[in-house]
């Protein structure tokens, strides 16, 4: 016998989840929940933020004071991944350039994103009809609504009811107050006629009624470590281990699946996945299949399950799988208010979320692009540590010092040293403000992922290559956030710390990947011809096949896209009950 | 700009770095001590940081160079104490293992110093009076104003100033100086009534 087995368990499951996030981790908790006996894939090492969460850590703990030698966002924060992994390459193809994010983790990337937990609006959900741009949706916002209710009292997410068209209300806990640096960049955007509201975001500012096994936030600001106490929303926390306990969920870590297994029906028969355990083959069996292992993982899964019946890669009929890819247009302003010089002094850390924005405000305006973008605020003292207050103003006090009065009142060329350069990094702490702006991004066939038959990881799959361009509408988009930012800079009187962005860099806009809100290689839609999966997440081809990751978009919006993704893989969950009941799957 | 990715690039990458030819040295023995609670971090990120740690990259000569220079750009003062009392050489040392982009302008702008002074004072940056060494020290701190020969010393100087000050304010030392108060559970009420007022912000 020789050092590599393939092993395969005789034991047949209900349900076999592939990835553990926002998704799997949603459609494992409503499947256990109902009783149903699960088995769930995860291709990272198991994490539980009560245990694995380096909250309230100091910056003087980590030898690199938080910088990011070994993590893409930081030594403290929670993924275990980023932007490169050894030994699992992508490629790109011609002068493109997408940047992918993998979190291989229990819960994936929902262990250190910034909690901002939008619903989708009508309009949105029938882009096509409402803006002339995209696709509509199989689906309306009324048929959805139901499902994001239930996730807003499942998980908690606070905000405030403001009747807006696009924007809906939910069933929130109360909204957490702004920071001080926040307060004047939202006095400058209302008077730029920029309607500001509080954030949503899914964090614990109440007892979240019915749950005893999380507790409220105590304001740390870290949710990016992921919660200690579980007061913010990772699907590890709040839907894999719980789910756990029900008793009817199991979970293997650290399997990396190659392929969704068929028989000479075309059925989903089970998955086969490497263990980086011990390095052998395993096949696992199932009555349904679950494929949830993020956007581009999830495409790469289907085109690499090729057979005589799926010779296009299960799921893919219709040629789609891996193209629609679209990510949120990204562009930000970084900015030092000097009125903010020698500020007070006091616990400003807040929610590690997001407690100011504002939606997308200029729908009625004639404008040269379709869709639009958000305003994300935010600012205040924050920890110093590399990448934290030397990420942002304080790198930058030897130059900013040049351009006002030092603390005798006198101008002196930016740099210096001494006793006067250690007065001025106290001057200067804590009055950077700043905003992210979201954008909707149209989907396009002509960006997509493939199969690069040329380069396997070092399992021995085939990678991804990538194909993605920002279109012009997409571009003049993003020229209309630069104008926004630079317009409320001026009306804060505030010195910017980005160059300008001109058209030479697409107004600033960020490479595609680098919003990590991809979307869409396994499209939704009515017409099989057009889309992978149907309204349910119901494979076209192959009916014990579901999706339930954010690959199932049929166009996303400038809302940040983890609250969708719950509610419609709670949605497609109870879907999958159903249809065992009538034995239909 | 996504808020949640560390930037630092902003303002460390946007300072460019003169180049020079690295000189050899003699790896010195290291002491420095860890301090890193292990929760929640990965094999590899372990093992990396004991194989960093157990090597050596400035020798005796560098780090003493180092610390007077640190200690010049944050000095002790009625508030806090210097760089080098908040350990910042040894954060030096080693954030240059762990970002290797550090290694060859830090190297040669040492060098370029002490060659500088050597000409200029007939003995390297280390053996200068304190006053020759303000002297020099001015002349490479403001880069608006410095001489165009004294570029490559402007460039060295900004990422010694920078690695200090992230140094000294990550330290407790700093973080007390900086006043930061959070990193403690709390309830969060917002900003104080006196702090609105103060800045006419009540009601916004």
């Amino acid at each position: 016998m020789g050092d590599i087995q393939l092993k395969t368990s005789g034991q047949l499951h209900d349900v076999l989840v592939i990835g553990s996030g926002a998704g799997g981790g949603m459609t494992a908790y409503t499947l256990a929940k109902a009783g149903i006996k699960v088995l769930m894939l995860e291709a990272g090492p198991f994490f539980d933020p009560a245990k694995d969460s380096r909250q309230l850590q100091w910056p003087y703990q980590s030898l690199r004071r938080g910088g990011n030698a070994t993590r893409a966002m930081g030594d403290f924060d929670a993924a275990y991944g980023g932007w490169e992994i050894e030994g699992e390459p992508y490629t790109q193809k011609g002068n493109t350039k997408f940047d992918w994010f993998r979190a291989k983790m229990l819960g994936g990337r929902t262990n250190h994103w910034a909690r901002i937990s939008l619903r989708m609006g009508p309009k949105d959900f029938a882009c096509r009809t409402s803006y002339g741009a995209g696709d509509d949706w199989p689906i309306t916002y009324d048929e959805i609504k139901e499902y994001y209710d239930k996730v807003d009292r499942l998980i908690g997410v606070y905000g405030t009811n403001e009747g807006l068209e696009n924007d809906p209300d939910g069933v929130f806990l109360p909204a957490p107050a702004p920071r001080l640096n926040e307060l004047f960049v939202k006095k400058a955007a209302t008077g730029l006629g920029i309607k500001v509201i509080s954030g949503r975001g899914s964090v614990l500012t109440a007892p979240l009624p019915g749950n005893t096994d999380r507790a409220p936030c105590f304001y740390c600001g870290q949710c990016n470590r992921s919660c200690k106490v579980y007061a913010d929303f990772s699907s590890s926390s709040c839907l894999v281990i719980p789910a756990m306990k029900t008793g009817n969920l199991t979970v293997v870590t650290n399997a990396m699946v190659r392929e969704i297994i068929t028989d000479n029906n075309g059925m989903a028969t089970g998955a086969s996945y490497i263990s980086k355990d011990d390095m052998q083959e395993y096949v696992v069996n199932a009555k349904t299949v679950v494929l949830a292992a993020g956007t581009c993982e999830s495409a790469r899964i289907l085109l690499n399950s090729k057979t005589a019946q799926h010779a296009n890669g299960l799921s893919n009929n219709s040629n789609v799988v891996g193209k629609y890819l679209h990510d949120s247009t990204q562009t930000g302003g970084i900015v030092v208010l000097p009125q903010l010089m020698n500020r007070p002094r006091f616990n400003e850390d807040g929610v590690g979320s997001l407690h100011l924005y504002a939606p997308w405000w200029a729908d009625k305006q004639k404008l040269d692009f379709p869709r639009g973008y958000h305003l994300e605020i935010f600012g205040g003292m924050m920890m110093p540590s590399y990448g934290g207050y030397f990420g942002f103003e304080g790198s930058l006090v030897p130059m900013l010092n040049g351009y006002l009065p030092d603390a005798a009142g006198k101008m002196k060329p930016g740099g210096g040293f001494g006793k006067a350069l250690k007065e001025d990094y106290r001057r200067f702490y804590g009055t950077m403000a700043g905003f992210g702006c979201h954008g909707t991004d149209v989907a396009k066939e002509t960006n997509y992922c493939e199969i690069d038959n040329t380069v396997v990881d070092k399992y021995g799959i085939p990678v991804l290559r990538f194909h993605y361009q920002w279109g012009e509408d997409e571009i003049r988009q993003a020229k209309h956030m630069h104008e926004t930012t630079q317009t409320i800079i001026k009306a804060m009187n505030g010195i910017p710390l980005i160059a300008p962005a001109s058209q030479e860099n697409n107004w600033g806009l960020a490479n595609p990947g680098k919003g990590i809100h991809e979307v869409g290689t396994v499209r939704m839609g009515n017409n099989e011809k057009l889309s992978a999966v149907n309204k349910w997440g119901q494979s076209h081809d192959c009916k014990n096949l579901f999706v339930t990751d954010g690959s199932v978009f049929t166009q996303q919006s400038e809302k940040n896209p983890t609250w969708t993704i719950l509610a419609l893989s709670m949605r497609t969950a109870e879907y999958i009950v159903d249809q065992k009941k009538k034995q239909n799957i | 700009m996504n808020r949640r990715e560390s930037i630092k690039t902003i303002g460390l990458a946007s300072i460019t770095t003169a180049l020079f030819d690295a000189c050899k040295s003699t790896p010195a023995t290291k002491t420095e001590t860890s301090i890193t609670d292990e929760t929640g971090r990965q094999d590899f990120e372990t093992v990396r940081d004991k194989k960093l740690q157990a090597e050596a990259f400035f020798n005796p000569h560098e780090i003493a160079t180092i610390t007077i220079l640190a200690d010049i750009i944050i000095p002790k003062d009625e508030k806090s104490g210097s760089a080098s009392e908040a350990k910042v050489p040894d954060f030096i040392e080693f954030i240059v293992k762990d970002e290797p982009e550090h290694q060859l302008p830090m190297r040669g702008g040492l060098r370029w110093l002490d060659v500088k002074c050597l000409n200029r004072y007939q003995t390297e940056f280390k053996g200068c009076s304190p006053q020759q060494q303000l002297e020099i020290v001015n002349e490479i701190a403001f880069s608006a104003t410095a001489k165009p020969e004294m570029q490559p010393g402007v460039s060295f100087f900004n990422k010694m100033r920078d690695l200090t000050a992230i140094g000294f304010f990550t330290s407790k030392m700093g973080i007390e100086d900086l006043g930061y108060k959070g990193n403690s559970p709390n309830q969060w009420k917002g900003v104080p009534p006196d702090v609105l007022k103060q800045y006419g912000l009540e009601g916004v």
